[in-house]
Order: C-alpha cells, then sequence, then structure tokens
C-alpha cells in the first residue's frame, strides 16, 4: 500500500467489498497484524517496530474499536462492557475520574436509558452497538475505528445510530475510520475512499 | 473485573461447568475418602493391641504369630508347652503374662480360653481397656464372655447358652459341656469383637473326653466331674507379655528366641504389625492410586471442556483483544478459570466428604468396627487440595495455549 493516511479529527468512510483487504488495512492500524514492509504510523506515532506487547498497548490506549456485531461480552454487564477498555489502558483509565459516572454520562448521551447492571446479552442489537460506541469512546482515545458498525441495523436505526456517532466524535475532536460496503453514508463523512482505489496501486506496486 | 468477567464468562456456560466442577468435586472427594480410610484402617490397625510389649508362639513367622493370636486369623503350626510357659513367667523381666489358647470355635467366631487377666492387661486405641457392656467376667468354669459383634450377629444375651465346636469350621461340637454367656464386651473395633472367651481351664474341661481330635466313643464325664478335676493346660497357644522396664524388652525378646528347650518366638507387636501392614499396606496404596487416576481423569475432562468450548468463544477473545489484551492475557483468563473451576470443585469435593463422612461414620463403624474421625483437614489434605488446583492450571495450559495461538492468529477479526 503506497500512502493512506487519515488527518486527525477526520471523518473517513473506507468503502470497500468484503475481500478487498479492508480488514487487514484495520488489522494493520489497529496492531493485531504486523507489517511485513512500509510503515504504520498511527496517531502520529510509528508502530512498525512495535513488540506485539507495545502494539496491543498502544492499541488499548489510542483506538476505540466497533465491531459489525457481537460488540460486547454477552455474560458481563453493561458497566463491565463499557469499562474494559480501561483494564488494558492506564493511560485512557487515569483520564476516567470516575468509571461508572463516565460510562453513564456516555450512554445518557448516547441515548440510552439507565442500564449500567443490566447483562450485555440482554440488550437490542441497537442498544448493543450504542453501548459499543460507549466503550470506544471512554478515556477519549484519539481514533475510533468502526468496522460496519451498522449493518446490523435497519436503516432507521442506522441513521440514528450515525447521528449519535457523529455528535461523539465532533464533540471531542475524535478522529473516525469506518468501514463500510454501503455508498450511501458518504455523505456525512469528510472523505470517502474506495476500498479499490488504494489495492489497485498496491497491486501495482507490487 | 477481570476475575468477575471470568466468572461471568464460567457461568454463562452454568451446565459444562457444572458438569466439569461436579466431576472434578467427585473425584476429590473419592481421592480424599480413600485417603480417610486408608488412614482411618492403619490407626485402627496399629490401635489394635497397646500396651503389650511381647507377644510369644510357637516358632513361625512373626507376622503369622500376629495374625493368629491378635487377629484371630490363619492357625497356630505349634504350642508353646505348659513348662516353657511358666518357665517364662517365672523370669525377673516379667511383669505380667496372660496366656491364650486358640483351635475351637462356636460358629464363625473363634474361642479364646485365657486368664481373668486379659481384660486387665489387653489395650487397646491407646491403652484403652476392656469394659464389659453387659453382665460380668467369667465367675464359673463354664462361664464365657463374648464380643461385641459375636453377641450382635448371633443374637446372645447374658444367660445364653453357647455350645463350643471343636476345630475351626468343625461338625464336632463339645456338646456336653455347653457354657452360659456371663458377659458381653464393649464394641472396641479390634479383634476381640468377634471373640468368645472362656477360661484357660474351660478349654482343658472341654477335652477332657477327647483324644487326637476327636471324642473318645461313648465317654462323658459329667461337668460336676470335671469341676473337681486338676484342669492345668499341658500347652496354650501364644502368651501376651509386659515387662518390667521397657530396656529389657530386647533383652527378653532375646533370650526367649534362643530358649534351649523349645522352639519360641518373641515378636513386639508394634514391629509385627507394621511388618504387617507393610503387606497389607499394598493394596490400600493401589486404591489411593486408582483414585489419583480417577483426579486426574476428572482434571482431563476439564481440559477437554475447555477445548470444545474455545471455537465459540473466539469472538470472545476478540473483543478482549480489540480492547487491547495481549494473547498472554487471554491465556492467562483461561487458566485464571480452569483454576477456578478447579478450586470450586475441590472445595465442593470436601464438602461432599464430610456429608458423606457424617452420614457413613456409623455404619462402616458397625460394619467394619472402623472409625473415621470427622476433623479438620489435615495439612495433607490441604496440600492435595492444592494439587488438584495446580493440576488444574497447568492441564489447562494446552488448551490456553491454543487459545494463545488462535487469538494471535484471529487478532480482532474471526475469520470464520
Amino acid at each position: 500500500m503506497p500512502n493512506f493516511s487519515v488527518l486527525r479529527g477526520e471523518a473517513v468512510l473506507l468503502l470497500g467489498e468484503s475481500g478487498s483487504g479492508k480488514s487487514t488495512l484495520l488489522s494493520l492500524i489497529c496492531g493485531t497484524v504486523h507489517a511485513d514492509a512500509g510503515i504504520v504510523r498511527v496517531a502520529g506515532t510509528d508502530v512498525s517496530d512495535y513488540s506485539g506487547g507495545q502494539r496491543d498497548r498502544f492499541r488499548a490506549e489510542q483506538i476505540g474499536v466497533i465491531f459489525q456485531q457481537f460488540n460486547l461480552l454477552p455474560f458481563g454487564s453493561v458497566l463491565d462492557n463499557v469499562l474494559l477498555p480501561l483494564r488494558f489502558a492506564p493511560a485512557r483509565r487515569g483520564r476516567v475520574e470516575n468509571g461508572p459516572d463516565e460510562a453513564r454520562g456516555l450512554c445518557a448521551a448516547l441515548g440510552l436509558p439507565d442500564l449500567l447492571a443490566t447483562k450485555a446479552s440482554t440488550l437490542s442489537v441497537g442498544q448493543q452497538q450504542r453501548v459499543a460506541v460507549a466503550r470506544a469512546m471512554i478515556g477519549r482515545p484519539p481514533i475510533i475505528i468502526a468496522d460496519e458498525p451498522t449493518s446490523a441495523l435497519d436503516a432507521t436505526s442506522q441513521s440514528a445510530f450515525l447521528d449519535l456517532l457523529f455528535a461523539q466524535v465532533r464533540a471531542h475532536g475524535t478522529t473516525l475510520l469506518m468501514v463500510s460496503h454501503d455508498p450511501r453514508l458518504g455523505g456525512r463523512f469528510d472523505r470517502v475512499i474506495a476500498m479499490e482505489d488504494i489495492a489497485r496501486i498496491e497491486r501495482q506496486a507490487a | 473485573m477481570i476475575l468477575r468477567l471470568a466468572i461471568g464468562s464460567l457461568s454463562a456456560r452454568a451446565l459444562t461447568v457444572a458438569m466439569t466442577v461436579l466431576a472434578i468435586a467427585l473425584s476429590v472427594a473419592l481421592f480424599l475418602g480413600v485417603e480417610k480410610v486408608r488412614t482411618g484402617a492403619k490407626a485402627s490397625f496399629s490401635d489394635t493391641i497397646s500396651g503389650t510389649d511381647l507377644i510369644v508362639g510357637a516358632r513361625s513367622g512373626s507376622v503369622q504369630l500376629l495374625l493368629y493370636s491378635v487377629f484371630r486369623i490363619g492357625n497356630a503350626t505349634n504350642n508353646v508347652t505348659w513348662e516353657s510357659y511358666r518357665d517364662i513367667a517365672s523370669r525377673p523381666e516379667v511383669d505380667w503374662i496372660v496366656p491364650i489358647s486358640l483351635g475351637d470355635s462356636h460358629r464363625q467366631f473363634r474361642v479364646m480360653g485365657t486368664t481373668v487377666d486379659f481384660f486387665e492387661r489387653y489395650k487397646y486405641r491407646q491403652g484403652r481397656r476392656l469394659e464389659v457392656a453387659y453382665g460380668a467376667l467369667m465367675s464359673d468354669l463354664f462361664d464365657t464372655v463374648i464380643g461385641a459383634d459375636v453377641a450382635t450377629s448371633l443374637g446372645y444375651d447374658v444367660g445364653d447358652p453357647i455350645v463350643v465346636a471343636h476345630g475351626i469350621a468343625s461338625f464336632s461340637e463339645h456338646k456336653d459341656q455347653p457354657f452360659r454367656v456371663s458377659g458381653i464386651l464393649d464394641k472396641t473395633g479390634t479383634p476381640v469383637d468377634r471373640t468368645v472367651i472362656v477360661s484357660l481351664e474351660a478349654i482343658e474341661a472341654i477335652h477332657v473326653d477327647w483324644q487326637n481330635g476327636a471324642q473318645v466313643p461313648g465317654q462323658s464325664t459329667p461337668a460336676d466331674v470335671i469341676r473337681q478335676m486338676e484342669l492345668t493346660p499341658k500347652a496354650v497357644t501364644a502368651a501376651l507379655i509386659g515387662v518390667e522396664s521397657p530396656l529389657q524388652i530386647f533383652a527378653l525378646q532375646r533370650a526367649i528366641n534362643e530358649y534351649p528347650e523349645e522352639p519360641l518366638l518373641a515378636v513386639l507387636p508394634g514391629v509385627a504389625l507394621q511388618e504387617l501392614w507393610g503387606i497389607v499396606g499394598v493394596a490400600e496404596t493401589a486404591l489411593l492410586g486408582v483414585s489419583a487416576m480417577v483426579v486426574v481423569t476428572a482434571l482431563i475432562g476439564m481440559m477437554a471442556t475447555i477445548f470444545s468450548s474455545l471455537n465459540e468463544r473466539r469472538r470472545e477473545m476478540a473483543i478482549f483483544r480489540a480492547m487491547g489484551a495481549r494473547p498472554a492475557t487471554i491465556m492467562g483468563l483461561l487458566v485464571l478459570e480452569a483454576v477456578l473451576t478447579a478450586a470450586v470443585g475441590a472445595l465442593l469435593g470436601v464438602l461432599f466428604l464430610y456429608l458423606g463422612l457424617t452420614v457413613a461414620q456409623p455404619m462402616i463403624d458397625s460394619a467394619f468396627g472402623l472409625w473415621l474421625p470427622i476433623e479438620a483437614p489435615s495439612i495433607r489434605e490441604l496440600w492435595v487440595l492444592l494439587g488438584v488446583v495446580a493440576a488444574g492450571a497447568i492441564v489447562s495450559m494446552v488448551p490456553a495455549f491454543r487459545a494463545y495461538r488462535l487469538s494471535l492468529a484471529d487478532g480482532m477479526m474471526v475469520k470464520t
């Protein structure tokens, strides 16, 4: 991949069909996959030479992740789930004064009723995705990576979900990199990049 | 929070986890139970006779002498003549001596001829004395005192008549000289419970009309004639000896073993008991080994359960990884779960053990004369429990390592 960059505070939509290399790109940024060649720079830091453990720690501190679905540990409470990243990220933990209060605030901002003690598996899919946003946002990591977070939602919920997500990232100046196969979502983002374009360049380069 | 999540994850798979815990609990209870029975058996075994310094009999093996004189198992190959007995009894080292004469039986129980000193000198369980539960000790020539098991299994009461059979498992009975139950002993958990005790003279008395192991045809001396007779025995089977000073035990033992007139054998009961336990104990050790294997099987079962749960838990592991958990953390989480499972299983096993003991203790005591004390777990048992938990941790390393590799490969994206 020759060059792909996202600016700080930018909201970027990465469009691509499955198998186009989206997941690999996200894994590279998150540091669960190591780049054989080239440089991966995340939040201003070159993570290419980081060891596995360093990359895990870096991810915990810098990146909030939202999956397509099954975001939550089903047996944990909402509070457990929201606070989980702090467990692995001391700096993020340091920014949160009172975990439950912070979680409650985030959930309220995301339009969730007070569900902190509820078991995650009892929530609806829409609620689960919003809890996932709260979890990604807690401790204000500079980057949010979302892998098709709306694909499990119906059209109305999709729109409502994106409203809430954008409200959060805009409010805190968070960089958002979202992956989707749905071009209709593009209007809200600062920039839309098609995966084919990057991948093609990559193949030519290779 | 990690602990809470581990518990949460376990309770989400409550049924399989419960089965695993149950398997571990049962195996631990079995292991500890066998251990309890083993130590209990060993204790009650070595408690069979105490306070006796030497057992003397005709020369054979020390275990054999112990078996027939104390446990009433097997037979003496030879007797000790009355002259030798008197000789030993008159030695200065001897504080007391109690003769034992065996050879006859009543139903399935052995008859033992002895003197009333026996009731005073025979001690068990660290110096406990035989106590008469009902009735009294022998006062008449044809009186008998029976052990607790004899009384309960044959339904005898004080005053009941008893006919002694000649030899063991024999059909020829000493019908002409019936005995009367004068007393019943308290239960002791020793072979005394299964013994019919008569006086040494009574053994002579019932054999008055007998020669070469058979009753002389047509000859039946009336009881009151027998009472007038001189009933000094010609021989005894064995004798229990107490010495004046413990320092003399070995000197006396040597003197008896080198007794010139007759080949005799003197053994220290403790030493012979240990020797005998060395033989019996092998079976106990084998039993312990088998139950240890059951524990291992249960732990391997746990390992299999963890293995089979790995696939359905890849999503869970991906979430942990996305949150920044290292693969090693995930491995630790699985080991933690296994440790929790094993620990709960071990504790439940202890609970099962005590429940079982509470229920079975009186039954085991009455059926086998084996008293299993209900007491706090011993240091050894605590080590066993700790070992089970540690073994659980070690065994879980295998699937945990696989989870490590899986989560390293999967990262945050589960490729299904």
